[in-house]
């Protein structure tokens, strides 16, 4: 075995090596240092990030593929990371306080061991060229969250949501893996590749039920309707930080991954029905995420809503297929990161300042703590898509993208999106209303938040104003998608 | 030439701007007018730099061999490149008119400046609220104006036209909790943004039909004759003499391409010039405070109309029905608010319609320049009105604000014989006087004659009609000054709450300006500016006819307001008693105001308003109130899916996922 092939996971393995140290803090630190622990994997974790630029600036552009192509990297592959790991080192920002609260004491370590690990799992969903490492990645990914969300021992919910969780995660994951029964029986292979072309001969009622359990079993992760129905549940009963990380590494990773699978291995023309069972399911997902998150009082039911319809939006980049919508759909979930990571920044400082997370509750919260009303505000503008914040941009650049297939669907579909862009800027500026319109004194009182809190929320607010104007972000995407690899597929 | 002046010109004020918005409030307020204060000065001596090495260093790219001056394009960055043609830029366009606008701009605003550190506090020395607000604005001002003069191209300066009126705006409305001050800063807003309209349709059609913004190549039209400035970019100008050649060919409502987009043009410039019939808003912009209205309403922005027109004046000179209408325009409304002016009690208001006719004064001074005669003596009279007049109103209204800020009132009532108490406020106002009515040596008298003549070349009409409103200002002015200074000795004035002069900072930028005022006159300054950059010495041409008969009008004039005005008697009474109905028409402005009442609340309202507002409440809001009920009704129905239980959510999934396969197969197998 050529061991220099190793050399191509430069993420993985800078991941892995933050995970060790982590874990050997966790383990051997005396018991004095441990609340130095969130900061350390903070810090170690943006290291990571930086080198992963780094590398990626210094290494070649083109398409590495190792393991007997099992594994790949290129360029907008290592941009994706990248993107997902800036997500992580504002999550890991933002918990700090949380993990180092009374409760926590004796799961800190677990927390941040078990966010790596699934980390690392979406890395290899990311990059896998075969199935079988797919399924690998993606249960890592999975798993491992289940703990997570039950890491609140001593709440009720928390452990429903565990359970909640773990079993839809199974149940989606036997889906799944059925249609990828179908695949192999299809095909005989698991590569990609050679899925990719065994395939191109007929379609078939086999293979079409293949595809809609595949799709069922992402759509699980990107909580997809119907697949969605225990996103609101685990969001409300898990701890705020592994929401926050739920609702944006989690689906951004996968994101992506669904639009590996759909690109280079039902890509070919005659394959693309997928491309009618998403746009089905695009619509059903953009408008019942928007009408369940109107009811919503609690923030964090209300964010999950709100998430399953901006999973919606990023679909439609993939239902574009074109380099524009890979390009789009990775500049939205860098901004959707941003935002939601800044609305949960604000929910996360005041659940662990008062423990409220009800909408009631933020009435008036402009005139105690007018910082993080702010700071809210500009979040529910960027994922309702006001510009000049990020969040227009992102959408524009997703609508475009969709728009530029060219096909009458895809324009009564954008149509459809932008109609629920109304209704969900209705319920976003219900949060705004409340923050800033409402008459009655608030019953948060003002407090000073952390300064890791404080840190996370200013990372996030510039990284709304700045993302939309500074046109380079997404040029360069566009740049990155535009050389590559992927950029074969769409030509069918 | 070096780009870090120009760039630093219009990046400081910008700055400052934004230093003093964001962290004003943070600072005190005696900082943060100190800083506003040194940043202007900064760019008073950038800008001086500037003019003075276009003016003077004789450099090929200024001026060439043979004595003409240049248009010269310090940078042009494209901003917003839209398609190939249509390229929005930003840049820094130097040429003999921009640079004396940089000079003027600067000088006042920095005059203004100063003096707002004196102005804009009580009389125990406790500055007002918003003072740092108020410099705030005051850079925003500053940089658009500055940006608006040296556009390159149309657009920009449209965009910093439109910066300007909104800088108007938020200074007229600065004391935001006075009624008046914030319908006043209203009226501005909306009447000049009308009026921007008529700009933007005549900008649109322009650069339509001449397939380019940009002011070279614009007014690079070879007529014959013409040489020099305009000819700069010679290989770029097709686009416009594809518009002359097809230019009688569409033809709407009896004029050409070219006349509709220059009388839209100048539509914008009527607005922001104050020009009848969209005057109205100049006199309420009063209610800002007076450096202000020294600052915008009187030097810089509402000569912005003035300039627009001297900007594109070789295209005006090709539609003579256009510098037509700009005469008559400008003569209507020189005539009309030097009869308001007559009248007015309060002392802003008479120097508010004494600028609007002053500026009228210019506009027809554009409206007959004409090669033809005395190489476009005009345009250069026109030039020079606007610097000579910028400094002297400039004067007067700072005078006047020293005035209100000792006796606490707008009116001349509260005021008459403060000239033992206010020596130097005195002294500078009547410089002002002098040199607005136009006596020798001050600087008045000699753009004002240079005006003169220039409408004698074009027909003695125009020649005895501006004399006439020439000898009106003298009257105005005087019967103000007069009254002001003289007419009786107030009684209550004594005491230890007598009025007196004012701080240093106050009375330096009168003392300047006044300096400045006497000595303005004497500049050559058809060295500097001409229509086409060729050198004029009017001082050769000098019609000494035409100067001693403005002369003579003018004495005549302030003779006849000193029998009325200087001591307190009954003539004014009388003479109101005997010509009731001019007196009436002229103290109410001749119920323009009142018509523009009228035609918006009862016709615009009535008629289109209401119809609109119908349509938008009951066919708009009725459907989008239908569409948040259906989304309502469809938001409770869909509630049960998410039912908390997990075997119901496991069923819906698995369901989820055998209808995308079931349907799919069915709809495409």
């Amino acid at each position: 075995m050529d061991y220099s092939q190793f050399l191509a996971m430069k993420q993985e393995i800078a991941l892995l090596v933050v995970f060790l140290l982590v874990f050997l803090y966790d383990t051997f630190m005396p018991k004095q240092t441990q609340k130095g622990l969130p900061a350390f994997t903070a810090v170690l974790m943006l290291i990571a990030t930086a080198a992963g630029f780094c590398c990626h600036c210094l290494g070649s552009a083109c398409d590495v593929t190792a393991f007997a192509g099992m594994y790949q990297t290129s360029a907008i592959i290592a941009a994706i990371k990248g993107i997902l790991n800036i997500g992580v080192v504002i999550v890991l920002i933002q918990s700090i306080k949380w993990a180092n609260s009374e409760a926590m004491t004796m799961r800190r370590g677990e927390f941040y061991e078990l966010l790596l690990v699934t980390l690392f799992g979406m890395y290899l969903m990311i990059s896998a060229r075969h199935f079988l490492l797919f399924i690998i990645g993606l249960e890592s990914a999975s798993l491992p969250l289940a703990a997570m969300v039950a890491l609140d021992k001593n709440r009720y919910e928390s452990h429903e949501a565990a359970v909640k969780y773990i079993l839809t995660a199974v149940f989606s994951s036997a889906i799944f893996m059925l249609g990828l029964s179908f695949v192999y029986g299809l095909t005989g292979s698991l590569y990609f590749e050679t899925i990719y072309f065994t395939l191109s001969t007929k379609l078939s009622v086999m293979l079409v039920a293949a595809i809609a359990f595949v799709i069922a079993g992402i759509g699980f992760k990107l909580s997809l309707v119907p697949f969605h129905l225990w996103t609101a549940d685990v969001y409300q009963g898990a701890p705020t930080s592994v929401t926050s990380y739920l609702s944006v590494i989690s689906k951004g990773a996968t994101a992506f991954a669904f639009l590996v699978v759909m690109a280079q291995v039902f890509g070919s023309a005659y394959c693309r029905v997928w491309e009618w069972m998403l746009y089905v399911l695009i619509i059903i997902t953009i408008t019942v995420g928007n009408l369940f998150a109107i009811r919503q009082r609690n923030m964090k039911r209300f964010l999950a809503f709100s998430s399953i319809s901006q999973a919606g939006y990023i679909m439609l980049g993939v239902i574009a297929f074109n380099a524009m919508g890979v390009a789009a759909l990775m500049y939205y979930v860098l901004v959707y990161i941003f935002s939601n990571l800044a609305a949960f920044g604000v929910i996360g400082a005041i659940e662990n300042a008062t423990g409220k997370v009800s909408m009631d509750d933020y009435r008036g919260l402009s005139k105690t703590n007018p910082r993080l009303a702010f700071c809210m505000m500009l979040a529910m503008f960027s994922l309702a898509g006001i510009p000049p914040f990020a969040g227009f941009f992102s959408k524009f650049f997703i609508f475009t993208g969709a728009i530029n297939q060219g096909s009458v669907a895809i324009y009564v579909l954008v149509l459809i999106a932008l109609i629920n862009t109304i209704i969900s800027l209705y319920y976003y500026l219900l949060v705004v209303k409340a923050m800033y319109i409402a008459e009655e004194e608030c019953t948060i009182a003002r407090f000073k938040s952390a300064c890791s809190e404080r840190l996370g929320l200013i990372i996030t607010v510039a990284g709304i104003l700045l993302l939309g104007i500074v046109s380079c972000c997404y040029s360069s995407l566009l740049d990155l998608t535009s050389v590559s690899q992927m950029q074969m597929y769409f030509i069918h | 030439m070096d780009v870090t002046i120009p760039i630093l010109i219009l990046a400081i004020p910008l700055f400052m701007f934004i230093l003093l918005g964001l962290l004003g409030m943070k600072m005190s307020h005696r900082l943060a007018g100190i800083l506003g204060t040194l940043g202007m000065g900064t760019v008073l001596v950038l800008s001086y730099t500037t003019a003075f090495t276009y003016f003077f260093s004789g450099a090929p790219e200024f001026i060439n061999a043979a004595g003409e001056r240049l248009q010269y394009v310090v940078f042009n960055q494209t901003w917003l490149a839209f398609t190939d043609k249509l390229v929005i830029r930003l840049g820094f366009l130097l040429d003999p008119i921009s640079a004396m606008m940089l000079v003027v701009i600067t000088t006042i605003s920095f005059m203004v400046h100063l003096y707002s550190m004196g102005y804009m506090r009580d009389h125990h020395g406790v500055f007002e609220h918003g003072f740092q607000r108020f410099y705030a604005f005051l850079s925003l001002f500053s940089f658009s104006m500055l940006g608006l003069v040296v556009a390159t191209n149309i657009f920009q300066m449209y965009i910093f036209w439109e910066l300007v009126g909104a800088s108007s705006y938020l200074l007229i409305g600065f004391y935001y909790t006075k009624p008046s001050a914030v319908s006043a800063s209203k009226k501005a807003f909306i009447v000049t943004r009308f009026a921007d309209l008529g700009f933007l349709i005549g900008i649109l059609v322009l650069s339509y039909y001449a397939g380019t913004f940009n002011f070279t190549d614009l007014t690079s039209v070879p007529v014959e004759g013409m040489a020099g400035v305009f000819q700069v970019n010679e290989g770029t100008a097709e686009g416009i003499r594809a518009l002359i050649a097809a230019h009688p060919a569409p033809v709407f409502m009896g004029g050409s391409v070219l006349t509709w987009a220059l009388v839209l043009i100048f539509m914008g410039g009527m607005g922001k010039s104050a020009m009848m019939p969209l005057h109205i808003w100049l006199p309420d912009a009063m209610e800002g405070p007076t450096p202000v209205s020294a600052l915008i309403h009187a030097a810089t922005m509402v000569v912005a109309g003035v300039y627009l027109v001297a900007r594109l004046f070789p295209l005006y000179l090709m539609e003579e029905a256009s510098l037509q209408i700009i005469t008559v325009v400008g003569a209507l409304t020189a005539f009309y608010a030097a009869m308001v002016a007559c009248v007015q009690i309060d002392i802003k208001r008479v120097l508010a319609f004494s600028t609007i006719s002053q500026i009228a004064f210019m506009m027809v001074s554009l409206g007959v320049a004409r090669p033809e005669f005395h190489h476009g003596l005009g345009y250069m009279a026109s030039m020079f009105h606007l610097f000579t007049h910028a400094m002297f109103k400039a004067l007067l209204f700072l005078g006047a604000g020293a005035l209100i800020h000792a006796i606490g009132s707008n009116d001349y009532t509260a005021m008459h014989g403060l000239r033992k108490y206010m020596p130097i406020t005195h002294w500078t106002f009547l410089i002002g006087c002098l040199a607005i009515a136009g006596i020798i040596p001050f600087s008045g008298f000699f753009s004002k004659d240079e005006i003169l003549s220039s409408c004698l070349g074009y027909s003695w009409v125009a020649y005895l009609w501006m004399s006439l409103v020439a000898g009106l200002t003298a009257f105005y002015m005087f019967r103000l000054y007069f009254l002001i200074f003289w007419w009786k000795e107030h009684k209550v004035h004594e005491g230890h709450h007598a009025p007196h002069d004012q701080p240093w900072t106050m009375s330096l930028p009168l003392i300047i300006l006044a300096a400045v005022s006497c000595v303005a006159g004497f500049i050559p300054f058809g060295n500097f500016v001409t229509w086409n950059g060729h050198a004029y010495d009017f001082m050769a041409h000098f019609d000494w006819s035409v100067a001693a008969v403005s002369l003579a009008v003018a004495i005549i004039a302030i003779a006849i307001a000193a029998k009325m005005y200087m001591r307190e008697n009954t003539l004014p009474a009388k003479l109101k008693n005997a010509l009731p109905a001019l007196w009436d028409w002229c103290y109410h402005r001749f119920y323009w105001d009142e018509l523009y009442m009228f035609i918006t609340h009862k016709i615009i309202f009535n008629g289109i308003c209401r119809p609109l507002a119908w349509f938008d409440r009951q066919i708009i809001d009725g459907t989008m109130d239908a569409f948040a009920t259906v989304t309502n009704k469809a938001s409770d129905a869909i509630k049960p899916l998410q039912s908390g239980q997990i075997q119901m959510y496991v069923w819906w999934y698995l369901i989820g996922a055998l209808l995308l396969g079931s349907i799919t197969v069915l709809c495409l197998i």
